[in-house]
């Protein structure tokens, strides 16, 4: 088996201190976070995080229990990339003379599906949004036309295979688990979601 | 408008003005909080002036080091089945408690900790005496959280409570800003905390599973039961008898799960792990179901995992579903609380009795006897060992005390040789193994169960970590029995120093101060003995002695505990010798 990316989402309260605890559960098992994002779910008062490590799937499945296993935490759910739809931003600081000079600049900002966000007279600003390898190769391209700055969001997901939070709300807000509660991944043998 | 009168009078009658101290001791009364172990100091002065007119409902126990504190705390929680409550004032009072919520978070000890900390405005200013206690504390509490303002004292606490003892219990550390201790509110009455969205302590059992382990249970020849603290914390101890006399299973223990099944059933086969009995770690490597409940599997207990237990089929019973194929893997998981799924399974499994494999564990018991017992137990030389000692004080106790222990090769001995009758009568720092648990965690137990006899076994290494103690002890006229097993070394570290680094004995030999002078000066009767002769006397003399005693026994410098499943080693090359 080898490490591969795995992005893990979880949903938690949005309370204070909750994202040192999330944190040194990966820290503690020498986990290098590679991206996280934390911002507010489609529930109000509940938090949402996406975090992105490259690892070993009998880990990552350990370590998904555990942080479900967090007072405040509600969910864990655990996806390889083909599970996922998964977008990254990125912002890119350009000399606004080397777009106006250079046409292969042009075409492939074009290309790209770039946005110009601010448009100055010595700077302009480009955004694109897409995969973190199409983001490294536009970064490689403006290189040597003089990329003045550029920096890169953390990774926001969507596992296809999800029906929203909403329902499972609404599960654990009553004091009884319902049916679909007490599904558990070794159980049901279904490997991406693991639910308590 | 006579309707609206006569609501609002019975509102105001309901709401009344006090300050957040008040309504943190009004939370513990409610919750039936009977004694707190704890020490003031300036950022928790408030919730011990409120804690001055409660005299009569809180009992509170000044220790002599926050340590102590929460050790105790930890010893009543055991002894009782109770949430242990604990005081301590802001930063060092506070980072005194690390070590006890490290402690009660590996061994799911139910704890509620108050810590004071400075006012809200000069948080994060250096302020005398602040720390980050809630990032200090989140790797080793179950939950905490800083209180701010006093209207949410009542709700945290119920939620503090709610979470400490449901599920799998722990430690939950709640720190209260001085200006929240002071301040007034409108307090409107105390809600025990009943459900918390993102926390399911339990599941609903899943039958099929039940089921599943059931069948494999029914179709095995060698069943093995291996059964930790769970069944003590469920308290599910006649579920589990049922369960095993039933099917006619062997059951054997680790150190968290001693006296859950009295010593001397005959299914009890003895201990398990890195210095267990010889037959259950043997033969853990030839059953043919593995059934775990209320146990994790820990590092101790299986020595190297890719040879524990590959032949079997293994069943894990955990309320703790992470735990459930984290070291070893389970063929049938059933998660719950034992309570419940035991008796669901005892339902389904067959009464059958399983004696030529029951006598197997008897066979390899008389040959631990033959090695290592007789001659622990009974010995001919003139040094004293510690087994003789724990003989002796089963002759007396006759199973029914509570045993404190502290850390290292008295404890190891202290769970093979005890006999105990009744749970929750085993208490020791397992998971963390931490030294200085004994003597404060034999106060908290004395106040936790006070009509039974404590006993605390304690070696001259852990006695002198947290010996300032005595003092409680001398304060409240607590009648703890203490131990003293002296071997003048840091025995355990000296034993693999010998075993393992060719007796290069590196700073393990610790001077002890005289233990009866000692005692003496904290106004405790004490002896000490170095004779076989009068080691039977002795003994006598302390459990009969009204109120603390101090025994010190003189044991062999160099003796080591057999047998032992060196680490890296598969349970299967256990060593007697």
């Amino acid at each position: 088996m080898n490490k591969q990316e795995f992005t893990i989402t979880v949903y938690t309260e949005n309370h204070i201190g909750l994202l040192v605890r999330i944190a040194t559960m990966f820290s503690r098992r020498k986990i290098n976070i590679e991206s996280l994002n934390t911002s507010p779910s489609e529930e109000e008062g509940i938090h949402r995080f996406t975090i992105v490590i490259n690892e070993f799937e009998e880990v990552v499945r350990k370590l998904a229990r555990q942080i479900e296993k967090q007072v405040e935490v509600l969910k864990a759910y655990y996806n390889t990339n083909d599970e996922i739809v998964w977008q990254e931003l990125a912002l890119y600081k350009v000399s606004t003379d080397e777009i106006a000079e250079k046409v292969q600049v042009e075409r492939l900002l074009r290309e790209y599906g770039a946005r110009a966000v601010v448009i100055r007279k010595d700077y302009t600003v480009f955004e694109t949004s897409g995969h973190r390898e199409e983001t490294d190769k536009l970064v490689a391209f403006l290189a040597p036309y003089g990329l003045i700055e550029f920096v890169r969001s953390a990774r926001v997901a969507i596992i296809k295979a999800s029906h929203g939070f909403h329902e499972k709300l609404r599960e654990f807000e009553e004091a009884m688990p319902g049916e679909e509660q007490i599904e558990n991944e070794f159980l049901n043998k279904q490997d991406s979601v693991f639910t308590m | 408008m006579e309707t609206l009168e006569v609501k609002k009078e019975t509102l105001a009658k309901q709401t009344q003005t006090i300050s957040g101290s008040q309504a943190v001791l009004e939370a513990f009364v409610a919750e039936g909080v009977d004694t707190i172990f704890g020490y003031p100091g300036g950022a928790i002065m408030p919730i011990y002036d409120a804690l001055y007119d409660y005299h009569d409902k809180l009992k509170h126990i000044l220790v002599r080091h926050e340590q102590g504190g929460i050790h105790a705390g930890q010893g009543y929680a055991r002894a009782s089945g109770r949430v242990g409550v604990v005081f301590g004032t802001s930063g060092p009072g506070a980072t005194n408690l690390v070590t006890g919520l490290a402690d009660a978070m590996i061994d799911s000890t139910p704890l509620v900790c108050i810590t004071g900390q400075v006012f809200a405005h000069l948080l994060g200013t250096d302020a005398f005496q602040e720390i980050d206690v809630i990032n200090i504390t989140t790797p080793v509490t179950k939950w905490n959280y800083q209180v701010t303002d006093a209207t949410e004292i009542p709700a945290v606490l119920a939620k503090a409570f709610y979470i400490a003892r449901t599920g799998r219990p722990g430690p939950v550390l709640i720190d209260i800003t001085k200006n929240a201790q002071l301040q007034q509110f409108e307090y409107e009455g105390y809600t025990a905390c009943t459900h918390i969205r993102s926390y399911r302590p339990k599941p609903i059992v899943r039958k099929e599973f039940v089921a599943e382990a059931a069948e494999l249970i029914n179709k095995a020849e060698k069943p093995f039961v291996i059964f930790g603290q769970g069944i003590i914390l469920g308290k599910a101890e006649k579920e589990f008898k049922a369960f095993i006399e039933k099917a006619g299973l062997p059951a054997a223990w680790t150190i968290m799960g001693l006296s859950a099944l009295e010593s001397d059933h005959p299914l009890n086969v003895g201990m398990l792990g890195m210095h267990g009995n010889y037959g259950p770690n043997v033969l853990t490597n030839d059953c043919d179901v593995l059934i775990a409940i209320g146990m994790r599997f820990d590092d101790r207990v299986t020595g190297r995992l890719d040879k524990y237990a590959k032949q079997a089929k293994v069943i894990h019973l955990d309320i703790d579903p992470s735990e459930i194929d984290k070291n070893v893997k389970a063929t049938v998981g059933v998660w719950g609380d034992c309570k419940e799924t035991l008796p669901l399974l005892t339902k389904l499994v067959e009464e059958k009795k399983h004696t030529a494999w029951v006598n197997k564990f008897k066979d390899y018991m008389a040959e631990e006897v033959k090695e290592v017992i007789h001659d622990e137990l009974n010995p001919t030389s003139e040094i004293l060992t510690m087994g003789e000692v724990i003989r002796n004080l089963n002759e007396l106790t006759e199973g029914n005390a509570i045993i404190v222990t502290d850390v290292g090769q008295h404890q190891m001995v202290a769970c093979r040789y005890a006999k105990f009758n009744k749970s929750k009568s085993n208490i020791t720092s397992g998971g963390l193994g931490t030294m200085g648990f004994g003597l404060p965690a034999a106060i908290g137990a004395k106040f936790g169960a006070p009509d039974r006899q404590v006993i605390t076994i304690i070696g001259d290494g852990g006695f002198q970590m947290t010996l300032q103690e005595l003092g409680t002890i001398m304060q409240n006229e607590v009648d703890v029995k203490i131990l003293i097993l002296n071997n003048q070394f840091l025995g355990m570290v000296r034993q693999w120093q010998q075993l393992f680094m060719d007796k290069r004995y590196s700073f393990v030999d610790i001077a002890s101060p005289d233990y009866v002078t000692l005692a003496k000066a904290y106004r405790i009767e004490g002896q000490s003995v170095s004779k076989r002769e009068d080691l039977h006397n002795a003994i006598s003399t302390m459990l009969n002695h009204k109120g603390s005693y101090l025994l010190e026994v003189m044991v062999g410098k160099e003796n080591n505990v057999f047998p032992m499943v060196p680490q890296g080693c598969s349970v299967s090359e256990i060593r007697l010798k």
